[in-house]
């Protein structure tokens, strides 16, 4: 079939400066997407297309006595209905790391919202209905919803007969993955300490909220195949997931990116992918599936809730003794990435600081709660909040300034991790505290002018709930620590094709990889760097695909660090090939091509002392040189099962935040005035990205500390506010000015010195601002996200 | 769903009189979510936009004729004088572009406890106009609100405007959000001071299966300020009184427990919001210090 409408289309990028990287170069999408003109996934259309529709469970825990498709079969215009006895071959389930989830759902229903049949119908309005004319039949079964409910002893296991590889190592069947890290003799550590801090943290449940809903468009093609058009974080992920349940081989399942509208991880597991290939290759026409807001929060993952239980130990010098903490995490009803987040969250447990004894245990949960998975932060995030708390309380406890405690621990470049592994690139830990630290603070009572009080300066904003009463200033500081790239011995490679030619008298660049491009700024660091390596002006960014090998996922703060080394890889073969025909063609007339290093910039083959040797253009006349190459980081180890000794880690990204809060201590609301912060970046390929990603992560950490929670009944394991009415992201209103300092400190290890940078912002963040919450009000506040009624003691119901 | 598309208010009563469950729409900002989210499919939906009348309003002497679909942002803009609490009201209500399309009309239908324009109207003390092919009437708006979102419209009756008397002394609405904009309200506070009647009116919102008046809390508190002469003589509102009304503001409340709050903490929430307006309104009628409506 022909290609639908609102695909993306290659994006050709010139630059009026050398534009390499370095520079901040402006996006080549940036423009199209503040004006409307970008096309999303949802945009897509296809002639004599239909809409998919999924029918979801209304209950958390259930079995499925019936399910009858007669009625909604009978309505005109549908097209399809399909169960999970219409599951093409024996494959039935799917999942990142245990194929633990049903394409739909088989005898039973683990979560609410769980797909359980799918229809395709002419019109969505007649999918909606059509699928709200399925009958099921469902026999309720008591909800897991917590530790004591899943480990009870006559609890009903969420899955049974598991035999995934976590399976036999595991403590009871309801827990996905257990991780302890051992080292050093915490009992004998303790005997020094001067004070302990013992307390128990809660993290509530995040959702990414990207803004662009679950949506995507499958096609079938006249081989049998099929061609799907998807926004998601890694296309050959979902590839080796598809294709069997559709029983196709993987090259019959074409794969493009369409416009992806945000993802921060929601997008890495599948959602509809599946569900339109069956219904597109049952009907025989391509299929559209959108999800609405009220859907996509039932649609992808959250981030895990968490209860983290620590213990440190501090001598009266203020040098940690030890530590020792317990976190448990609620994984929810599928697996998804619970297991390698359980494996960050033990293995970041301890933060940025040096302590040699400690005893760390970190699981994962099968409950009946939605399914939780990769967010950015990703097990970091939740174990920032709750050493950093203590970090507070330590230093309170021995008279001494938050920020020096912290940096009297900071660990360096050197301190061996809790696993065993030595840190082997910069850790400006206490730099950045002195940094974040240093900047200047925001004036006093800064919501006075000659006007009056501006409401938009204070908590509440045009609520306009106070002029000024009962207002007081809070600051706060937290540090955090976020591996970068895929860990635990997980084979992360990126693949790139280059491909060098000359057209119109111009050498051009093409980059084709199958990065996904979810708003980071991928598709311009390739550019920026094919420009560096290649010396072009144009290069065209392909879209991406799954014609050329797998790009890894768009997450873990990797893609700059591995599909940019990749690129980088790929043009140094090219180049290489293009002087080889330079070599070729022109040897004989000038001896620098045999004796220089020799570089491409400017369109011209120079050598490194700035002689030209040529044009590209005429080196290359008509030849067409092209490299497609896979690459890799440094390798890395599994944890022992019973240690968690091993080399787990690529590299290490840190952030370091200062919040100042204004609280309206009387009616519990928070104004968070200035999140400054300062990170260690490596190499900024393209600064004002790096400041966008840092000042996102800020503000998503911000959202988690002070408004964002999915809220779950205890008693129904049923979600109380799935719309962007109920679940609260910050407005602009709540965004607080960002002041960022960018510290460079080259890794030689990784490709120009960069550092993966997305993720670690969002660490830090959270502590900062309810450890500057608790400096306004002299409360504890050991839970994530706080609400008015933690601050005013309202939090009890009337009964 | 069949569309009606009255041309003139006549037209509009004629149909609804023979469509009683025709829903009317203006600015679509409560109606449509309710329709987008499949929680309403009414049988018929009856368009108001044709009729320009509705989006228009009049300063009259005593009071201001407010046509039912005058969207917020033009309250906010040109009536700020006159209706300060619905102003201020008006600016806590959503994103600019549904203050661009949405209006009091709106909120009266839908008698949501949450909408955000009751507690000022309840304060202010207006009268909302309505009409059928039998008449029109006056509703007092103490006597509109019914029962969680239930109105005192008969099945034939169409909102037409709202009469709401010019203020005669200062103002104030206040209204709790868990984000500093565009935020359902999970209470919301009104206060008007009536200098000529002597009086004090409030409005609680979201507090209460209904927008409710505190009205002990104002008895006790006009009762309070005649004693002391306060309205003649000007002087600051002991603390002991402003904690008594605001204690039984706190009183009048019956709110309930959900995703957005709890009931302890609206109720305390109402408390701190009535004692605070209060002192702002009495602090601008005295002339002790400038008057703060907000910003913007």
């Amino acid at each position: 079939m022909s290609s639908p409408n609102g695909t993306p289309t290659k994006i050709t990028q010139g630059s009026q400066t050398k534009g390499g990287i370095g520079e901040s170069t402006l996006r080549p999408d940036g423009t199209l997407k503040v004006t409307g003109e970008f096309a999303y996934s949802s945009d897509m259309w296809h002639e004599d297309m239909l809409w998919g529709q999924i029918l979801r469970s209304t209950v958390a825990h259930a079995e499925i006595l019936s399910i009858d498709t007669s009625e909604a079969l009978a309505l005109p215009g549908v097209y399809a209905v399909l169960t999970y006895d219409d599951l093409p071959t024996e494959v039935k389930n799917y999942g990142l790391e245990i194929q633990d989830t049903p394409v739909l759902a088989h005898g039973k229903v683990r979560h609410h919202g769980e797909p359980v049949a799918i229809v395709a119908a002419d019109h969505p309005e007649t999918a909606r209905r059509a699928a709200a004319k399925i009958k099921v039949d469902y026999r309720e079964l008591p909800v897991i919803t917590d530790e004591a409910s899943a480990t009870a002893p006559d609890a009903i296991l969420v899955h049974e007969n598991r035999d995934d590889h976590h399976a036999g190592h595991v403590p009871h069947p309801n827990i996905v993955h257990r991780q302890p890290i051992v080292r050093g003799d915490v009992a004998a550590a303790r005997e020094r300490a001067d004070v302990i801090v013992e307390s128990e943290y809660t993290f509530g449940m995040q959702d990414q909220a990207f803004l662009g809903p679950e949506s995507g468009l499958a096609v079938p093609e006249e081989d049998g195949g099929v061609h799907l058009y998807i926004a998601t974080q890694w296309l050959h992920s979902d590839l080796r997931q598809i294709a069997p349940v559709l029983g196709l081989p993987e090259d019959k399942v074409r794969m493009t990116l369409s416009g992806v509208g945000g993802a921060f991880g929601g997008r890495e597991d599948l959602s509809m992918q599946i569900h339109a290939c069956l219904l597109a290759l049952r009907t025989g026409k391509p299929v559209k599936i959108v999800y609405n807001r009220f859907e996509s929060f039932f649609g992808h993952v959250h981030r895990h809730p968490a209860k983290l239980h620590y213990e440190h130990g501090a001598t009266k010098d203020g040098k940690l003794t030890h530590m020792k903490c317990r976190i448990v995490l609620d994984g929810g009803a599928y697996a998804s990435a619970s297991p390698a987040v359980v494996g960050n969250a033990s293995s970041l447990s301890v933060g940025p600081y040096v302590i040699d004894d400690v005893d760390i245990e970190a699981i994962a949960l099968y409950t009946n709660n939605p399914p939780c998975g990769a967010m950015r932060g990703f097990g970091a995030v939740q174990a920032c909040f709750a050493y950093e708390a203590q970090m507070d309380k330590l230093a309170a406890r021995l008279g001494m300034d938050p920020v020096e405690f912290r940096q009297l621990n900071a660990m360096e470049q050197g301190t061996i991790m809790p696993t065993g592994q030595p840190v082997d690139s910069p850790a400006p830990v206490a730099e950045l505290l002195r940094r974040v630290k240093a900047m200047p603070m925001p004036p006093e009572r800064q919501w006075e002018s000659s006007e009056g009080a501006d409401v938009r300066q204070l908590p509440g904003g045009l609520s306009n709930t106070t002029h000024g009463e009962g207002v007081v200033r809070g600051v706060g500081y937290a540090v955090g620590i976020k591996n970068v790239g895929f860990s635990e011995g997980f084979d992360d490679y990126s693949t790139a094709k280059v491909r060098m030619e000359v057209v119109g008298g111009e050498p051009v660049a093409t980059v084709h990889t199958a990065m996904a491009e979810v708003g980071q700024g991928g598709v311009t660091v390739h550019a920026q760097i094919a420009r560096t390596e290649l010396g072009v002006t144009q290069v065209t960014i392909h879209p991406a695909d799954t014609q050329v090998g797998s790009a890894g996922s768009t997450s873990a703060s990797r893609q700059t660090y591995v599909t940019g080394g990749a690129v980088k890889n790929a043009c140094e073969l090219v180049r290489a090939k293009v002087l080889e025909i330079g070599r070729r063609k022109f040897g004989s007339y000038h001896p620098a091509w045999a004796t220089a290093e020799l570089l491409l910039e400017g369109g011209k083959v120079v050598t490194d002392g700035g002689e030209v040797l040529g044009d590209l253009a005429d080196v290359l006349e008509d030849e067409v040189v092209e490299v497609e190459e896979e690459w890799r980081h440094r390798p890395t180890e599994p944890f022992d099962l019973r240690t968690g000794q091993g080399n787990g880690h690529v590299q290490y990204s840190f952030a370091a935040h200062r919040a100042v809060v204004e609280v309206d201590t009387e009616l519990g609301l928070v104004k968070v005035i200035e999140l400054a912060c300062a990170q260690d970046v490596g190499k900024a390929l393209n600064p004002l990205s790096v400041i966008g990603q840092i000042q996102g992560g800020t503000t998503q950490g911000l959202g988690v500390a002070v408004m964002e929670e999915i809220v779950v009944d205890p008693k129904t394991a049923k979600v109380k506010n799935p719309s962007f009415t109920d679940y609260l992201i910050p407005t602009i209103l709540d965004t607080p000015t960002i002041p960022v300092d960018v510290l460079e400190l080259a890794d030689e290890h990784a490709p120009y010195g960069l550092r993966g940078i997305g993720e670690a912002p969002t660490l830090s963040s959270t502590p900062a601002v309810l450890a500057a919450i608790r400096d306004a009000t002299g409360l504890e506040l050991n839970r994530t996200p706080v609400r008015p009624e933690h601050l005013t003691g309202t939090q009890l119901s009337e009964g | 769903m069949d569309f009606l598309r009255p041309a003139s208010w006549e037209e509009a009563l004629a149909a609804k009189a023979e469509h009683p469950t025709a829903v009317p729409i203006a600015g679509g900002t409560d109606v449509m979510v309710e329709i987008n989210f499949d929680h309403r499919r009414p049988e018929y939906l009856m368009d108001l936009n044709r009729i320009g009348d509705l989006s228009e309003w009049e300063v009259g002497e005593e009071s201001v004729r407010l046509g039912a679909s005058v969207p917020y942002t033009r309250i906010m803009e040109n009536l700020r004088a006159e209706l300060p609490g619905l102003a201020l009201a008006s600016h806590t209500v959503a994103s600019p572009q549904i203050r661009n399309r949405g209006g009091v009309g709106g909120n009266l239908g839908t008698a949501s406890p949450a909408g955000d324009a009751h507690p000022a109207l309840l304060a202010a003390g207006a009268e909302v106009e309505v009409a059928s092919v039998r008449g029109s009437r006056r509703i007092p708006i103490d006597d509109f609100y019914t029962g969680v979102k239930r109105n005192a419209l008969e099945p034939d009756e169409l909102i037409r405007a709202v009469h709401v008397k010019k203020a005669d002394g200062p103002q104030q609405f206040s209204k709790v959000g868990t984000r500093n904009a565009m935020v359902i309200a999970v209470c919301a506070f009104g206060l008007a001071l009536h200098p000529r009647t002597r009086t004090v009116r409030t409005g609680i919102g979201s507090a209460a299966p209904t927008p409710i008046r505190a009205k002990a809390a104002e008895e006790f508190l006009n009762a309070a300020l005649e004693e002391g002469g306060f309205w003649e003589n000007g002087k600051i509102i002991t603390p002991s009184v402003a904690k008594q009304f605001a204690d039984l503001c706190s009183a009048a409340c019956n709110p309930i427990d959900d995703v957005r709050g709890t009931a302890s903490y609206r109720r305390h929430a109402v408390g701190v919001m009535a004692r605070r307006t209060l002192t702002w309104t009495w602090e601008s009628y005295r002339g002790a210090r400038r008057v703060t409506e907000g910003a913007a």
